[in-house]
């Protein structure tokens, strides 16, 4: 169970000449549920975007056992890594239906395929009943569970979710955040959570990282930094 | 009646070739952002590719195809070779290239075949149709130019690899990030274009006959329709291209315009297209959000 998923050494990223993470070092542990808190600039956004090859690193990435540092975005999308974006990502011209079948673009099994589509459907009932409406114009909460079945058509075995709540109603986000556990809890799917809204992500994470300007600041179960009044005064301001 | 209803005829059928022209222009446009010159001189190459297969005695339908594979491995190759390692370089240098590339293949194609005007011979010959409406080569040419278009649609609108392609030119990024080779689908991108501007290169050869500097009009018209329908809608560059076509030649009843003007007609077209509708008549106007 507590096999070793996925982990940085001294992970280091850059836009261009700027240093936006300063050597940070994590592990994600199969069929769990990682949490990266930290308010704003904090380099949130830009540690999901080394992993998936998006930015220039240094350091070490070891995922599945492989070193996978340097490696392009698309082969780490086939390796497994299924990263829903800052924004979401949507293809907004194309149907929903067309999203879906995006995701599944580097699988060949098209029994599979059409099962998986099935099974996101489930999930997302919302998505089935559009699925032939263009893709922009649902709601945002919509576009986010899309993002998410196009993610799981993947097949993950690491999901990257970039604020899933970002811009939401509160009762979407609860929505959202039931999926999210749902698919944890039913289909072990391991995910790695950046978010700013820290009482969310930590009611669902399993470990949790407190990363400030580039740099984690504290690691540890994500049950006892909820339970933690001063860490939370601190640095979640809740 | 039956002279503008014959002239509007013609139109389309030289239309269908700057409808191809202007979506090879779209295609490419899609992908990298930028407008590539040089596909005239791309398709001028191609046909001359087609004209040494006849003239070394391969029958014409033959040639046709082969002529339409080589210029996809040309296209996919110029890709490749000079274009991706462009990605990140300034608008300018993408400029320089594509008139390195027009000037190449322009001057080669006179090295190799030289410079003196060729017959290019139709597969449809050039019988008069339905009294002296449309002659046989030009209704050949507007059924050739359908075709393409046709498979072109079927192909992405049905098919894994042309949703991927879509994909791609929407948003590189999450096509990325779904695992699609964005790179590849650049160059299928490339490849697609050079055929189709072969396909155009010998349907009109027989036409405006063959030499180096034969693409030239075609493609302004071709640039013309591209405009006119909008960069953003392989769509519109077939409206606009046909459309071209159609006024290219009714111009010619227009008092004092004639047939010289006629050039002048569809870059003034131009003009006032993007005066009005700087997206084109089908493009999208794209808001960027600061």
């Amino acid at each position: 169970m507590s096999e070793i998923l996925l982990s940085a050494r001294h992970l280091c990223a850059f836009y261009g000449a700027t240093r936006v993470l300063h050597g940070i070092d994590f592990d994600i542990v199969e069929g769990s549920v990682t949490a990266f808190l930290g308010a704003n600039g904090a380099g949130k956004t830009s540690t999901l975007r080394a992993l998936s090859g998006m930015i220039e690193t240094t350091g070490e990435i070891r995922f599945g056992g492989q070193a996978v540092a340097g490696k392009t975005t698309e082969e780490l999308a086939r390796l497994g890594i299924a990263h829903v974006p800052e924004g979401r990502g949507t293809f907004s011209r194309m149907t929903i239906e067309e999203n879906l079948q995006l995701g599944a673009m580097s699988r060949k099994d098209r029994a599979g395929i059409a099962a998986d589509i099935e099974r996101v459907d489930g999930y997302f009932p919302r998505l089935r009943e559009r699925a032939h409406q263009q893709a922009g114009t649902m709601s945002g909460g919509e576009q986010q569970m899309l993002a998410i079945g196009r993610a799981l058509m993947m097949r993950p075995k690491l999901m990257l979710l970039d604020e899933p709540s970002f811009g939401l109603a509160p009762l979407m986000v609860d929505e959202v955040y039931a999926i999210l556990r749902k698919l944890k809890e039913d289909e072990g799917v391991s995910m790695l959570l950046v978010e700013q809204n820290a009482a969310a992500a930590l009611a669902l994470a399993d470990q949790a990282y407190l990363i400030e300007t580039g740099e984690i600041v504290m690691s540890g179960l994500a049950q006892e930094i909820g339970r933690d009044e001063n860490i939370r005064r601190a640095y979640l301001g809740y | 009646m039956e002279l503008v209803l014959s002239q509007i005829l013609a139109g389309l059928s030289t239309g269908g070739i700057y409808a191809c022209m202007a979506l090879a222009i779209v295609m490419i446009y899609q992908a990298i952002d930028h407008l590539n010159f040089a596909q005239g001189e791309m398709a001028m190459f191609s046909t001359f590719i087609a004209w040494q297969l006849l003239h070394w005695g391969l029958p014409y339908w033959l040639a046709f195809f082969l002529t339409i594979g080589i210029s996809f491995v040309g296209g996919v190759l110029i890709e490749r070779i000079v274009f991706k390692p462009l990605k990140n370089a300034p608008v300018l240098s993408h400029i320089v290239v594509f008139i390195a590339l027009f000037a190449i293949l322009n001057s080669g194609a006179g090295f190799i075949w030289d410079f003196t005007i060729k017959s290019f011979p139709t597969p449809f010959g050039t019988t008069p149709l339905f009294g002296t409406l449309i002659s046989s080569h030009d209704a050949g040419m507007i059924s050739v130019t359908i075709i393409v278009l046709l498979l072109l649609y079927a192909f992405f609108r049905y098919t894994r690899v042309g949703l991927a392609m879509r994909a791609t030119a929407a948003n590189p990024e999450s096509a990325r990030l779904v695992g699609i080779r964005v790179g590849w689908m650049i160059a299928l991108g490339w490849g697609m274009a050079a055929a189709i501007g072969a396909v155009a290169g010998m349907m009109i050869a027989p036409v405006v006959f063959l030499e180096p500097n034969m693409m030239i009009s075609i493609l302004l018209y071709g640039f013309a329709g591209a405009v006119v329908g909008g960069l953003t809608s392989p769509f519109g560059a077939v409206i606009g291209g046909f459309s071209i076509g159609i006024i290219e030649n009714l111009s010619g009843f227009i008092p004092y315009v004639g047939r010289e003007l006629k050039l002048t007609i569809a870059l003034a077209l131009i003009v006032a297209v993007l005066t009005v509708r700087p997206s084109g008549l089908f493009g999208r106007v794209i808001v960027t959000r600061v």
